[in-house]
């Protein structure tokens, strides 16, 4: 890492941070609904956006800072490895095509803001709806930790994170200010903040990556050389494990390690919060499947942006610490002020995903702890505040983890809250197209599932580094199959296979079965069908009828 | 219970088949990895096993969108009446 500070590119980056800042505060007046103070406006944007505000929030928000940071960093350290995140967005398109419209239609008829919400209606069970409101809490807080080591990554290559020897807190200042603005912002604008911001952060990242993809490899001579420099790299011994570093097509050994991760991430990617706030933002059930069609142009461009790992390689990029590779390769191969525009878009890349996955946590704990189990009675205008306040809160958790942990912790937990999250795929999509499951079942499954995942996780030694004895990764053997498989996939089998047995049990032994609220044709309505308005009574239609 | 018999046409027609396999192919494709381990043939130096999967973005891409299409047109067949055009 270069020593000082670089002047052009911190000036470019401060620009547009002011930029989107001011953009975040006005987004409170955008589409302004005449019912301000239900959390129907505040943490669904009044579920009023349309096909390309819906494009440009799902793309902002499931394709993050750390994704821009944590994808290319993998190819750089391991080479083929790396690329499963591209299977796995492929996969996510023609999944979410299945079920993401009847979960829409479902949530419009019923006022339902969460997905603990629909479970809670659909199974008739508290205990089953605060089990996934819990693990979308647990899962949601390290993956915003990860959006701000993705800032502090930025921070570092621009020389304003200052060395290691100096005062914290003139170390973490940036970090702050960037918090504590993006804080003031949601609390007072809400999903409208970073819908807005969205299109400030696509645009710049597909402006970034469409120069990066040309002008990086016309620099380095072609991929021809980038892919045979890449190769030789790959091909040296890692002292530490004895083993070459990594390969530029898998193994045969590892082929069931790259196809389980990617099926068990495409699994689980709808499962979290923050996907499911944006997807209920939308105006119509229509919005969601025109969507499946068009969001595909970020797996391209994720895939372009998982290149650029191969040509920190071969530009000779040399970072003890893989996060730092993209944005020290911006920083070597770009004009400072080009620069500067690269790392904007990672940082405000950010700011959008911290601001959803905050408002989507803080709509759970309101929801499906304080009002199930606190305050029953609480009044749509106490529940959006309880909410803003919650977003602070998390915002606040997740910044103090950051900063006094290690930042392989905040990965470690990231890694923990894919497996967990993936553990609530039966009670969600099994519920939304059959009320065949027990509910007692359910639970059981996804506790079992849960345990599982977190003792397979905890067994893990890190390959690369001694030091780190457990969490140190998400792939372990898969028991009876014998090959190394994604942890997660196969905890959420043993979940599905401990639901479906106790279901029989369950139902052999007549053991009371929730009352689910909806009806089939809930799952099929539309904007403009009977009971369902664009612009919902505030949040307790749910329990109104 | 959510099966309530209605009087519909089949569940299964040949316009469902050809969606579930345009929503099917991407899975079978991309989970067979073996089929796509190898670096040769590359394509403007990029090595076969990294363009053939963008190049399946753009298919499944091509292939929800068929789905979609036929998915809008069998409701429409079925008279399923529905707000997105409707207004």
């Amino acid at each position: 890492m270069k020593d000082g500070v670089n002047g052009v590119a911190l000036g470019v980056f401060v620009f547009f941070f002011v930029a989107v800042t001011v953009m975040g505060f006005l987004a409170a007046r955008w589409r302004r609904a005449e019912t301000e103070h239900s959390l129907d406006e505040w943490g669904l944007g009044g579920r009023s956006f349309g096909t390309w505000i819906t494009w440009f929030l799902l793309g902002g928000d499931l394709y993050t800072a750390y994704t821009f940071v944590a994808v290319p960093a993998a190819i750089y350290a391991a080479g083929a490895a790396g690329f499963f995140a591209v299977p796995y967005t492929i996969l996510v398109y023609p999944l979410i095509f299945t079920f993401l419209p009847r979960l829409w239609s479902v949530s419009h008829r019923h006022g339902y803001v969460t997905t603990s919400d629909f479970v809670r209606g659909r199974f008739g069970s508290k205990g089953l709806s605060l089990a996934v409101a819990l693990t979308g809490i647990l899962a949601t807080m390290p993956y915003i930790a990860l959006q701000l080591v993705g800032i502090q990554a930025v921070l570092d290559v621009m020389g304003v994170g200052g060395g290691e020897n100096t005062n914290w807190f003139v170390k973490d200042l940036p970090l702050l200010i960037a918090f504590g603005v993006l804080a003031a912002y949601t609390y007072s604008s809400g999903l409208r903040a970073p819908a807005l911001i969205a299109f400030v952060k696509d645009t710049l990242i597909y402006i970034v990556i469409a120069v990066a993809i040309i002008y990086i490899p016309i620099k380095l001579g072609g991929f021809d050389d980038i892919f045979a420099k890449a190769g030789q790299a790959f091909s040296q011994t890692n002292p530490v494990t004895g083993k070459p570093r990594g390969a530029l097509a898998p193994a045969e050994a590892t082929q069931w390690t790259y196809a389980t991760l990617a099926l068990g991430s495409a699994l689980a990617l709808f499962m979290y919060p923050h996907s499911i706030t944006a997807t209920l933002s939308s105006k119509n059930r229509d919005v969601i499947r025109r969507n499946t069609t068009i969001l595909p142009l970020y797996s391209l461009m994720l895939g372009l942006l998982a290149l650029l790992g191969f040509m920190a390689i071969a530009a000779g990029v040399k970072v003890t610490n893989g996060q730092l590779a993209i944005p020290q390769l911006f920083e070597d191969m770009f004009p400072s002020w080009f620069a500067g525009v690269a790392f904007a878009a990672i940082g405000i890349g950010a700011l959008v995903p911290a601001a959803i996955m905050s408002i989507a946590a803080a709509n759970l704990f309101t929801r499906n702890i304080y009002k199930d189990f606190i305050k029953p009675d609480a009044t749509p205008a106490q529940e959006t505040k309880v909410s803003k306040l919650v977003s602070l809160l998390v915002k606040v958790g997740a910044l103090v983890f950051v900063l006094t942990m290690d930042k392989t912790v905040a990965i470690n937990f990231q890694l923990l809250g894919g497996i967990w999250i993936l553990q609530t795929f039966p009670s969600l999509v099994g519920g939304l197209f059959t009320r065949w499951f027990h509910r007692w079942a359910l639970l059981a499954g996804w506790a079992v599932g849960m345990v599982y995942g977190t003792l397979a996780a905890y067994g893990v030694a890190s390959p690369t580094n001694p030091s780190q004895k457990h969490f140190g990764g998400s792939n372990a053997e898969i028991p009876g199959i014998g090959e190394m498989g994604y942890i997660g996939l196969t905890a959420f089998v043993l979940n599905v296979v401990v639901t479906v047995v106790l279901t029989f049990a369950l139902k052999a032994l007549k053991a009371p079965d929730g009352v689910d609220e909806t009806r089939p044709e809930d799952y099929t309505a539309d904007a403009g069908d009977a009971g369902v308005q664009v612009e919902l009574p505030p949040a307790t239609a749910g329990t109104s009828h | 219970m959510s099966d309530v018999p209605e009087v519909r046409p089949p569940v299964v027609t040949p316009v469902r088949v050809v969606i579930a396999v345009c929503l099917i192919a991407p899975f079978v494709a991309m989970l067979w990895v073996g089929s796509y381990a190898k670096t040769d043939p590359a394509f403007i130096g990029i090595p076969f096993f990294y363009w053939y999967q963008m190049l399946w973005v753009l298919i499944s891409t091509a292939l929800t969108m068929t789905a979609y299409k036929l998915w809008q047109r069998d409701q429409r067949s079925r008279g399923v009446h529905k707000g997105g055009e409707a207004k």
